[in-house]
């Protein structure tokens, strides 16, 4: 239901705000990490940059091994519509051109190209551009060469979603101040520091997206990033609305800020400019604003590394840098280290080893111990309490999701929205039965995912195979006839061909061979890939 | 390897059954205060029995006995059994009942979270129907009992059967407000007339009223720590009280006041211990809404012209059938979903 949950005045202007379903309150655990401004993060003698670091088709490399990069310089281009470039972190040489493990939950390699640091961090040349001369889609590529993709997490390539649509679509800009994963404060930080370069990043996109109104949503456990945000709102020409919302993870979920800010649901399966809506995380902004004003292409983020460390903090680290050097600038660990999390508790992703490189999706490295993330207890059944379903974002029925994922009903679980499920962690954070609930989303997803898969194929030979059936009857029938006219132009036939035994006997040879062919022909489908 | 999320909030079945179990003690107090001692043994006798017969199913099963053990819920069970049936009732009749919420209801239907019924309330249903005597005979308030059963003589009675020389168990049991209320009419006496007498105190029974109020205590309790939401219990009174209301007004020579429903026997109990059981409950906020009310609904119905004198177990047990019906076809709309046609 939207009802506004509370006036909130920003400055001199009240927005009313709605409140989403469920959502919960982890312990938040920033404090810690907020302690100290960024560090930069030195230079590393060597760096690891994979060429996908985004949703999409992977860069193209465009360097080879033994060549001499620049810092800034593109090494792999954007390839298809939905990919973005990657550039050199630092100046060097490419050593190698080859798979080596990226962080993603799969574990699996990934094609990186490795650069060996000169020590000299030279740039390449920067050019600046003037945005407001720059025709729209230009500006587009420009980001894309630039390898902007959206550092909230998702990695979407940012210049597929700065098109304001024609007929326009989007009327707002949100930027997404919201971090509400407990533990990461990369945002936060980010804001505190550079409130204006954001809003410079904020000018951009507006003029791109021609949009009506400028919005930042952020929860209110973070006063000095309102704060700086604010003031830098204020300096712009163009009117900002710095909006404070109430702390409850996932808050900062795309979808949950937009309907806390706006009211309006993104329908599902949708995008969020279907509600006029365009959402940017503020790192985004910031990268945005580097890459137009200033022509540095996006090699460097703010990471948060905390939890089992000598002294969390954020540092502003070189994409590419391995991320066991990067944790080791935290300083000895506290205690006996049982794990490494890419990501917060609530949504991050275990990493199988730390040699992997800092990507344009890490936000934060939590470093586990048993104290701080003691093992679940062991899963109970079910009790059907409804904890799970009061807790979801997605106003889901976890509880009928797991029984129906148990039973291997997927089908039922489809029609109670599965698809809509976030991953968002709510139901499991609750559930007193500790029943690990999102593993079993997960697991009913990526089944489904294959038997639409298989159906796709089947469906796809059954078409060729009834196809062919079809032609060869056709041709079968035109024979037929043909033979029927030669019949009866010459009536006097050969009464051998109308011998029953020759004629089942060559309808046999026949059968059997379209049942080959028919094999034949499946065989290719399946073989053939999907995508 | 693990995925997210990494952590849980501090909280376990056994968290929610022992707050169940602490609501429930106010109202243990006031019945020992108004009724005696003997509700401790029969609330003992049902524990130990539920203790030993969940171990050995448990065993049975092949589970691991400590977490299921430790998850309370076969106290839970044995607590709503035994406060809703007489505390002086033999204690075979405890037993006989606990096997059946335990063994029956629950273990044989694939134990916690898969029973269809509310395992107290199928116990309570065998032993109405198999022990109708037995269970008519409750202990008497302090108040109005001619003789007071302390703690040894409770214990005797309960085991042996046995009172005290030259006692007679007039003097110590007596039928509930519900039970002389079905006789009495059946005399053809006026509902008013019948309220005069000493048993029916002000609202809802002698002393059970106040065991009443404390229930609602509990149940608020309840509520507050998140335990169980306010839907159940609300629709269930709500939806007693008003059909009790309307034939009531009908015929208020006949039918009891709506206040009387809901202050006397297991109304109080059931709405806020026994209907909110969460596995065998509805699940959806309008599917409980929906549940409560047939259990409300139903409790009149069975009370005002059906052959029991309470109504609230079998509203309980039918409304139980009804629960994947009613969730199914009360599934909140998702988020994204709103306004789209299906
Ligand atoms: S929170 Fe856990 S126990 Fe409760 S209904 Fe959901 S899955 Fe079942
Ligand atoms: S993980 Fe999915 S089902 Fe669980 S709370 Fe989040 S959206 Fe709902």
């Amino acid at each position: 239901m939207e009802i506004p949950r509370d006036q909130i005045e920003a400055g001199s202007m009240t927005r009313q705000i709605y409140s989403f379903h469920g959502g919960v309150h982890p312990e938040e655990n920033k404090q810690i990490s907020t302690q100290h401004a960024i560090a930069v993060a030195p230079v590393p003698a060597h760096v690891i940059v994979p060429v996908r670091q985004h949703i999409g088709q992977p860069a193209k490399p465009c360097v080879a091994v033994g060549d001499r990069v620049l810092k800034g310089q593109m090494i792999a281009a954007a390839e298809g519509y939905i990919s973005v470039a990657a550039h050199a972190p630092t100046s060097g040489v490419v050593t190698a051109i080859d798979l080596h493990p990226v962080p993603h939950p799969s574990g699996l390699s990934d094609l990186c190209i490795h650069i060996a640091a000169d020590g000299e961090d030279r740039w390449i040349e920067r050019n600046p551009t003037d945005y407001r001369n720059m025709n729209a889609s230009a500006l587009r590529n420009r980001l894309r060469d630039m390898g902007i993709a959206g550092l909230g997490g998702a990695v979407f390539p940012t210049f597929i979603k700065l098109n304001p649509g024609v007929p326009q679509k989007v009327q707002t800009l949100l930027l997404n101040g919201g971090e509400c994963e407990p533990w990461i404060t990369c945002d936060d930080m980010t804001m505190r520091e550079h409130a204006a370069e954001i809003m410079q990043g904020a000018t951009v996109m507006r003029f791109m997206l021609r949009a009506e109104t400028v919005l930042v949503g952020i929860e209110d456990n973070k006063p000095q990033a309102i704060a700086a945000m604010q003031q830098a709102a204020a300096q712009c020409d163009f009117p900002v609305e710095i909006v404070t919302i109430p702390t409850l993870y996932p808050g900062g979920g795309a979808k949950q800020m937009i309907k806390t800010v706006t009211g309006k649901e993104v329908p599902s399966g949708g995008r969020s400019t279907d509600v006029g809506v365009a959402t940017f995380n503020v790192g985004t902004a910031l990268a945005i604003h580097r890459a137009v004003n200033l022509g540095e292409p996006l090699i460097s983020r703010v990471v948060t590394v905390t939890g089992n460390v000598g002294q969390p903090r954020n540092f502003e680290v070189l994409i590419g840098t391995p991320i066991d050097e990067l944790i080791a600038l935290a300083g000895k660990h506290a205690d006996t280290v049982t794990g490494h999390l890419m990501g917060g508790p609530m949504m991050g992703i275990e990493l199988a080893r730390t040699d992997v490189p800092v990507v344009k999706a890490t936000n934060c490295i939590l470093v586990k111990s048993a104290k701080l993330f003691p093992p679940p207890p062991p899963a109970m059944p079910c009790i059907r309490c409804t904890r799970c379903a009061d807790a979801c974002p997605a106003d889901l029925q976890p509880q009928e999701l797991l029984w129906f994922t148990r039973s291997k009903n997927f089908d039922r679980a489809e029609k109670y929205q599965l698809f809509d499920c976030i991953e968002c962690g709510c139901c499991s954070y609750v559930c007193p039965s500790h029943i690990p609930l999102v593993q079993y989303y997960r697991y009913a997803k990526s089944e489904i995912s294959a038997k639409q898969k298989d159906q796709q194929a089947a469906d796809h030979a059954r078409e060729r195979h009834e196809s062919r059936i079809a032609r060869i009857e056709r041709e079968k029938q035109e024979r037929a006839e043909k033979l029927a006219q030669k019949a009866a132009a010459k009536p006097a036939a050969d009464a051998a061909t109308d011998d029953p035994a020759t004629v089942v006997k060559k309808a046999a040879i026949q059968a059997a061979i379209e049942r080959a062919k028919a094999a034949k022909a499946a065989d290719d489908t399946v073989a053939t890939p999907t995508e | 390897m693990l995925s997210s999320p990494y952590i849980n909030e501090k909280t376990s079945v056994f968290v929610i059954m022992l707050k169940v179990m602490l609501a429930l003690v106010p109202a243990i107090a006031a019945y020992v205060w108004y009724f005696g001692p003997a509700i401790l043994i029969s609330l003992t006798i049902a524990s130990v029995t539920a203790l030993v017969l969940e171990t050995i199913a448990v065993k049975l099963r092949g589970l691991p006995a400590r977490p299921f053990l430790m998850d309370g819920s076969a106290l839970v069970t044995a607590w709503l059994l035994a406060l809703s049936i007489p505390s002086i009732a033999p204690w075979w009749l405890i037993v006989v009942g606990t096997f059946f919420a335990i063994i029956v209801a629950k273990h044989l239907y694939g134990g916690l979270g898969n029973n269809l019924f509310n395992p107290a309330m199928v116990g309570y249903a065998v032993l109405i129907i198999s022990f109708p005597v037995q269970m008519t005979h409750w202990a008497a308030p302090y108040s109005l009992a001619g003789e007071h059963l302390g703690l040894a003589d409770a214990a005797q009675y309960i085991f042996s059967g046995l009172l005290p020389d030259g006692w007679k168990l007039d003097a110590i049991s007596t039928a509930t407000p519900l039970d002389t209320l079905r006789t009495q009419l059946q005399l053809h006496r006026s509902v008013a007339d019948i309220s005069q007498m000493p048993i029916f105190g002000s609202i809802g029974g002698q002393g059970s009223e106040i065991v009443v109020l404390m229930f609602l205590l509990g149940g608020i309790y309840l509520w507050l720590t998140r335990i169980i939401t306010w839907h159940i219990p609300l629709a269930f009174l709500g939806a007693l009280a008003l059909i009790a209301g309307i034939f009531h007004m009908v015929n208020p020579q006949h039918y009891a006041t709506p206040w009387f429903h809901i202050a006397s026997g297991g109304a109080m109990l059931g709405a806020f211990f026994i209907a909110t059981d969460p596995v065998s409950g509805a699940t959806t906020p309008k599917g409980k809404l929906i549940f409560g009310a047939g259990i409300g609904l139903l409790t009149y119905l069975i009370r005002a012209l059906g052959g029991y004198p309470d109504g609230v177990a079998f509203a309980v047990l039918l409304m139980n059938i009804t629960v994947p019906l009613i969730d199914a076809y009360t599934q909140p709309p998702v988020y994204g979903h709103k306004g789209i046609a299906k």
